[in-house]
């Protein structure tokens, strides 16, 4: 398990300064193929600037996406910005920026002939198109292939490419399905890069489905865990993280019993293991006063981390559960 | 913006009416059908027989040009026989068309994945069929009615009102001929395009429903004893239809009522192919 130390974790993102109005709301909302039911009566409200779906392969993330979008049938109620997902799908396509999972081009057709296509079926004006089309492949970093058939392209710019069209257009809310699928590190850190970027903007939400903890961890500020079509856990990360700061992993030297017994005098739970020891902070108690304790006992402490969970942790947790 | 400064801005300008978005799939579509120097060429050949008729009609109210060449004047008649070869001339021709570019219409977006990019957007699947079949509807109204038209108030104009008068009844055969035709073949190229995710195989289905088609009427036929088997002749059909529109004398074994509920019948099923292909993703119980 990773972790992180007490100090700034930079991969930890801002947190909001306000509460954000609701992206998505589900109430009851179930899917059905035939009679196999894919997503289970899923209820939440996601608010998060940047909202991570998390889940094991065939949890329904992909069918969450698509049922958002309006591709699938289904029971129950689910909004998009307020608009419902039955009765509004134009509208809620309107808003939405989608980058699917699979390869999706047109063949024979350059980058920037592509984008400034889909920009115009999102309603764009030709001219306009062309010149978002432009910018949105500046963005991704394709300028210079910009003018080089789609079929061409290698995987990690197909995706940059699917990334130009959802974008092209301005969407309020960009949905990427597995952005960084068959992406090599370089690649993969480029496009976490610029997620991060378009969040900071402000100028659109995410939400963002991923199977890779990490591109979550990295990008998001909510996360919607899913198993077997149900909701599993729903949590805000920088939430998480805060309520976890009194967690702490010791590595010591020299401790026996007595130091322990001291610990657990201030009012702190303690689990010893070896030369290592986890240890529930109590109200009151810092950790200037766990150092006075080895102090006086003599006991090197050679490693203090606050222990948070990590959302491989908080994923591990909600697959048990 | 400008463009090097890498950073995002949401757009805020006004948007096209929702109506006309499907004229952005027929402009980028055809742009990409006539990047093919053949399938140009082929185009341009299309206009072969109407310019040859064009000439027949200019001959024929040049009667004094032809008598001092020593042709007899008699076997350039301008009447519904005329105008029923040149439909079916062109028939043929656009058949041809369809079959080379009818396939590259959906089959490249299926096999690329790209249905789903068209469907997030506020673009419907009946503006995406409308879209690419406009392609096909325009090329072909290129080739067969519009120059038919064009040739009919030629002949109009150098007949006199009269004829005009007494023949309108042919302009309105052409067109209707023309466009059933047009839809037929459209809808026909659009659902193998969408069933078939290999261009060259789709042609070549498109083929094999033409002239499998009329050899397996023809084994039914003679197997049972029967005409019912012109049915699954898709070609036959039509040509019953023509025949009856320009009221040409042609003995058929069906009448034209019944094979064009045939063709409406051919019409329903590749529409329901067409829509069944079109989504965004296809949906496995």
């Amino acid at each position: 398990m990773a972790k992180v130390g007490a100090g700034i974790d930079e991969r930890t993102p801002a947190p909001s300064p306000a509460p954000e109005p609701s992206v998505v709301e589900l109430q009851g909302l179930t899917v059905r193929f035939g009679a196999r039911e894919i997503l289970s009566g899923l209820t939440a409200s996601l608010r998060g600037r940047a909202v991570g779906l998390l889940g094991p392969n065939g949890a329904g993330k992909s069918t969450l996406i698509n049922t958002l979008l309006g591709f699938y049938p289904s029971t129950g109620c689910a909004r998009v910005f307020g608009h419902d997902i039955k009765t509004e799908t134009k509208e809620i396509r309107r808003l939405v920026g989608y980058m699917p999972e699979n390869d999706a081009f047109i063949s024979k057709m350059s980058a920037v002939t592509f984008v400034q296509m889909m920009g115009e079926l999102s309603g764009l004006p030709a001219a306009c198109a062309l010149e978002r089309a432009h910018e949105a492949l500046f963005f991704v970093g394709l300028s210079e292939a910009r003018y080089r058939e789609l079929g061409t392209y290698s995987l990690g710019m197909k995706q940059l490419a699917k990334l130009a069209q959802a974008i092209v257009h301005g969407p309020q809310l960009l949905i990427l399905d597995e952005p960084t699928n068959g992406l090599d590190p370089n690649a993969r850190q480029r496009m976490i890069r610029m997620i991060k970027e378009i969040r900071e903007t402000r100028a659109m939400r995410i939400i963002l489905c991923s199977h890779l903890l990490r591109d979550v961890e990295d990008t998001c500020d909510e996360v919607l865990i899913l198993k077997r079509g149900r909701i599993a856990h729903y949590s805000n990360l920088h939430e998480e993280r805060k309520a976890n700061r009194r967690f702490l992993e010791l590595q010591v030297y020299g401790a026996n019993g007595d130091f322990t017994e001291a610990v657990e005098r201030l009012g702190c739970e303690c689990a010893v293991n070896g030369d290592r020891m986890k240890m529930v902070l109590a109200e009151g108690v810092e950790t200037r006063d766990i150092f006075q304790l080895a102090a006086e006992r003599q006991v090197r402490i050679r490693r203090m981390n606050f222990r948070r969970d990590t959302l491989e942790d908080i994923f591990l947790k909600a697959m048990e559960n | 913006m400008a463009v090097h400064r890498r950073s995002y801005t949401a757009y805020s300008g006004a948007l096209t009416p929702a109506w006309s978005r499907f004229l952005v799939l027929f402009r980028h579509s055809r742009r990409s059908l006539f990047r093919s120097r053949f399938q140009t060429g082929l185009f341009v050949a299309c206009f072969f027989y109407p310019v040859v008729c064009l000439c027949l009609i200019y001959l024929a109210h040049n009667l004094s040009f032809l008598e001092k060449l020593g042709s007899p004047t008699q076997f350039i008649a301008i009447n519904n026989k005329f105008f029923f070869y040149l439909v079916y001339v062109q028939g043929v021709l656009a058949f041809i068309l369809t079959a080379l570019s009818g396939p590259g219409l959906i089959s490249p977006d299926l096999a690329n994945g790209a249905m789903p990019l068209y469907f997030c957007r506020p673009f419907s699947r009946a503006q995406y069929v409308t879209g690419k079949g406009s392609v096909l509807v325009i090329l072909l109204s290129q080739i067969t009615w519009i120059p038919g038209l064009v040739l009919f108030g030629i002949q109009a104009s150098l007949a006199g009102v009269n004829w005009a008068r007494e023949n309108l009844w042919i302009a309105g055969s052409l067109l209707v001929s023309s466009l059933l035709w047009i839809v037929i073949l459209s809808l026909l190229a659009m659902a193998v395009s969408a069933w078939v995710k290999w261009r060259i195989v789709a042609g070549a289905l498109l083929l094999a429903v033409m002239f499998f088609g009329a050899g397996l009427a023809q084994a039914i036929n003679t197997v049972l004893q029967t005409q019912s088997g012109h049915f699954f002749n898709m070609p036959y059909l039509m040509s019953t239809i023509w025949d009856a529109l320009f009221m040409v004398d042609k003995e058929q074994a069906i009448s034209a009522g019944a094979a064009s509920i045939g063709l409406l019948v051919y019409c329903a099923v590749c529409f329901l192919l067409l829509m069944r292909k079109i989504r965004a993703y296809e949906v496995v119980a």
